[in-house]
């Protein structure tokens, strides 16, 4: 028993990425439930219709948080099953292994969401699709942001290995609590507000409430995150291409499966 | 007439360790050379810069005489690369595996080359079956059907009878054997089986430290260093440099 107590202890102390990444969830879970009861304390009359907002606002996240972990799970089954030597000794372009890994993400994607949207409007009398057409564009935003935070993660995978494994799964929470799902951005504290500012995700779900609310559509907000997303999809692909350079230099690829 | 593979003055330094320093050789067309040394002598780092997963630091991995760094997805169709350290997907079945490789080289007529893999590596029985749920000889021999796949004009082997069995070794080396013959393809294998590389190589290069330290045909490195076989030229030679 104190064996195996020792074989964990052993991995634990000589690991600082381990001995963070048991620090990290449950602060990050208080950070995220901590703005949220703030939010709530404040503004207990601010929406009309709070389990129709909480509920699109958490299917909007989740198809953030799907389309980034299908893209980084289709790079990991590959170090996994140690075939990432065979992937890239394959006459195969970056530009292709990026599309392929787009379309394949989406289609993990919409396998995990269609049914969590349906089960929705029996059980909770919620229905997603009342956002009309600006939904699909809300979609595609959060879509295009997931694929770029699967970029940058799958450009770390493959410059550090599957150390970096670990920043797959965390690096969505760290956005969770700056992305302001389920409350607006004033809730934040001065700082993080600068920080989620930044990123397209506060004006997609500013945006969802804005329709949900008021009925309306500010596409103003819309530019505003397509726009960041430009931005951040261009540093991704930029970034995937500079890790692969940065890879074969150190010789990443070649030991990734062993 | 361009040779299928040819090494120039070849280097890779990691920060400040040299892994493999300025080493040349050529693979003719029809020819199997051997590549012989202890574990971290440079050998499979020498295969990553030709598979152009290392980016060499110095020196040219030149394929039909065109340089891999310059054209490495297009040179990449004419080589392929079997090793016990990587694996196929664990969860499809051979038949899928092969399907998908098939299509990343885009393998014309792809059933009916997969057929006549099934049929020469003996994969029938199992070509319906989940990969990872194979035993390591047959998963071998899925392995060197995905590495032929395209049929490659130059094809690199990592020890590929590493762990099996001695019948599946010899089945694997018998198939080699013929298989490049019928084909002619330039094979570069690097294993630390001597029998191995004395049945199958008409030359073979022995590397200590990144360097190449002797090379020629296993006949003429055993008469010169006055052993009795590649087992203790082997041995002779990393022991010296010890």
């Amino acid at each position: 028993m104190y064996g195996l107590f020792l074989r964990h202890f052993y991995l634990i102390k000589s690991s600082l990425p381990r001995v963070l990444d048991l620090i990290y969830w449950p602060t990050i879970q208080i950070i995220l439930w901590g703005f949220i009861s703030k939010f709530f304390s404040i503004y207990s009359d601010y929406y009309n219709n709070t389990l129709g907002i909480i509920l699109t606002c958490a299917i909007l996240y989740d198809i953030l948080f799907r389309s980034s972990i299908s893209f980084n799970m289709l790079f990991l089954e590959e170090i996994w099953s140690r075939n990432f030597t065979n992937l890239f000794i394959a006459p195969l372009k970056l530009k292709e292994i990026i599309i392929s890994l787009i379309f394949t993400a989406l289609i993990r994607t919409l396998i995990g969401l269609v049914p969590a949207i349906i089960l929705t409007s029996p059980l909770f009398g919620v229905s997603i699709l009342k956002l009309g057409f600006p939904l699909f564009i809300l979609f595609l935003s959060l879509y295009i942001f997931g694929i770029t935070l699967g970029l940058f993660v799958s450009s770390g995978l493959m410059r550090y290995g599957p150390s970096f494994e670990n920043i797959a799964w965390s690096s969505l929470f760290l956005l969770a609590p700056l992305g302001c799902i389920y409350y607006p951005i004033e809730i934040l504290p001065e700082f993080f507000q600068v920080i989620a500012k930044g990123l397209p995700l506060v004006y997609i779900f500013d945006e969802t409430r804005n329709i949900l609310i008021n009925g309306l559509v500010d596409y103003e907000n819309i530019k505003q995150a397509y726009l960041l997303n430009l931005v951040y999809l261009i540093f991704g692909i930029g970034l995937f291409y500079l890790s692969f350079l940065r890879a074969r230099i150190k010789g990443t690829l070649i030991n990734m499966g062993e | 007439m361009t040779i299928p593979l040819e090494i120039i003055n070849l280097s890779k330094t990691y920060n400040t360790k040299e892994a493999v320093r300025n080493i040349s050789f050529k693979v003719n067309e029809n020819e199997i050379i051997g590549i012989l040394g202890p574990n971290g002598c440079g050998k499979t780092t020498t295969i990553g810069m030709i598979l152009g997963l290392l980016k060499p630091t110095k020196g040219k991995v030149l394929i039909d005489g065109i340089e891999i760094e310059k054209q490495r997805v297009e040179l990449l169709n004419k080589l392929n690369f079997i090793s016990p350290y990587i694996e196929l997907p664990k969860k499809l079945t051979v038949k899928q595996n092969l399907e998908v490789y098939g299509r990343l080289y885009d393998v014309k007529e792809l059933a009916i080359k997969i057929d006549y893999l099934s049929e020469k590596l003996r994969l029938n029985e199992f070509i319906n079956k989940i990969t990872g749920e194979l035993s390591s000889g047959q998963k071998n021999r899925v392995s060197l059907a995905k590495s032929i796949i395209n049929d490659p004009s130059v094809l690199l082997l990592d020890e590929p009878t590493a762990s099996l069995d001695p019948e599946t070794g010899d089945f694997v080396r018998s198939f080699l054997e013929e298989y490049q013959k019928e084909r002619k393809t330039s094979i570069l294998l690097a294993s630390h089986n001597m029998a191995e590389v004395e049945r199958l190589c008409s030359s073979v290069l022995m590397m200590n430290k990144g360097s190449i330290i002797d090379q020629g045909t296993p006949g003429e490195l055993i008469k010169k260093h006055g052993r009795r076989n590649m087992e203790e030229v082997f041995l002779k030679l990393t022991r010296d440099l010890i």
